[in-house]
């Protein structure tokens, strides 16, 4: 509902400026964004799709600070003699449930260097991992644990 | 603007530098598609972007961003497929690997589809 009028209002917003380029439906989805999160405030359904914003805003700048961050390992363990990894398969207990969740889930922490994700458990409750630093075991399966897949699961739900 | 463009040019091939390197270098399949997937698709995507901003055209900018959306959402699955058919036959993990807690799964799995194990292993 919220999604249809905001892109109403951006096609209406880039026709009035004179032509759908790129940088008018930029500012148009914005314009309108803001306009209508000020007139529905309050209004049932708001925050469902209101809230979403600021979580996949601070979801993409964490993902890529990680990505960032864990490349630059990585770099330096390709670039120097000595391997300093220590490589193994670990198993996650995961609380995302429909095929969605679950895929969507394995594919960021394939795409988040250092985690590999290998296998799921038939009952669906483990996922298994191959991860590139284990010194921890119950550090790393807390990291995602607690850190990664809430937030992966907070966009989706 | 210039040395935007030149930064992620210069970071994009050096990541795709890295990946090759990598990909010799490591020393099991499992850690190699660490290698191969992770900067390979992050380089891409910078030297993607270097277009973007050096032409700044609507049609120029928007297939850059689908193109990088689509390298990170087939990435991974690729990925993880290589990887995992890797792991059903039991390709063994580098010798210095500290941990592998699904072995017992992957047993299990073998005593539940036995003829889809054998037939992988067959090939062998």
């Amino acid at each position: 509902m919220y999604a249809a009028i905001n892109l109403i209002l951006t096609l209406v917003w880039s026709g009035l400026l004179g032509g759908i380029t790129l940088s008018n439906l930029v500012s148009g989805f914005a314009v309108s964004y803001f306009l209508l999160w000020l007139v529905t405030r309050g209004q049932r359904g708001h925050d469902g799709y209101f809230g979403k914003l600021p979580r996949v805003l601070g979801f993409i700048g964490y993902y890529l600070w990680e990505l960032v961050k864990s490349n630059a390992i990585i770099a330096y363990d390709v670039l120097t003699p000595t391997h300093h990894m220590k490589p193994g398969v670990i198993g996650i207990p995961i609380e995302a449930k429909t095929d969605l969740e679950i895929t969507a889930l394995a594919n960021l922490i394939t795409m988040t260097p250092g985690t590999l994700s290998l296998d799921i458990s038939p009952d669906r409750k483990t996922l298994y991992v191959h991860a590139m630093y284990i010194h921890d075991p119950e550090e790393l399966r807390r990291e995602i644990k607690e850190n990664f897949e809430p937030r992966v699961l907070a966009l989706l739900r | 603007m210039i040395w935007v463009i030149g930064g992620c040019l210069v970071i994009g091939a050096f990541l795709m530098f890295l990946t090759g390197v990598g990909l010799v270098r490591m020393p099991d399949i499992f850690t190699r598609m660490h290698a191969a997937t992770k900067s390979a698709s992050l380089g891409v995507a910078l030297l993607l972007l270097a277009a973007a901003f050096f032409f700044q055209e609507t049609m120029v900018v928007t297939k850059a961003v689908v193109t990088i959306v689509f390298i990170f959402l087939t990435a991974p699955v690729a990925a993880s497929l290589l990887g995992r058919a890797a792991y059903a036959r039991r390709t063994p993990l580098w010798e210095h690997s500290v941990l592998d807690e699904g072995r017992d799964h992957i047993a299990v799995r073998a005593e539940a589809r036995p003829d889809q194990v054998e037939r992988i292993s067959q090939d062998r």
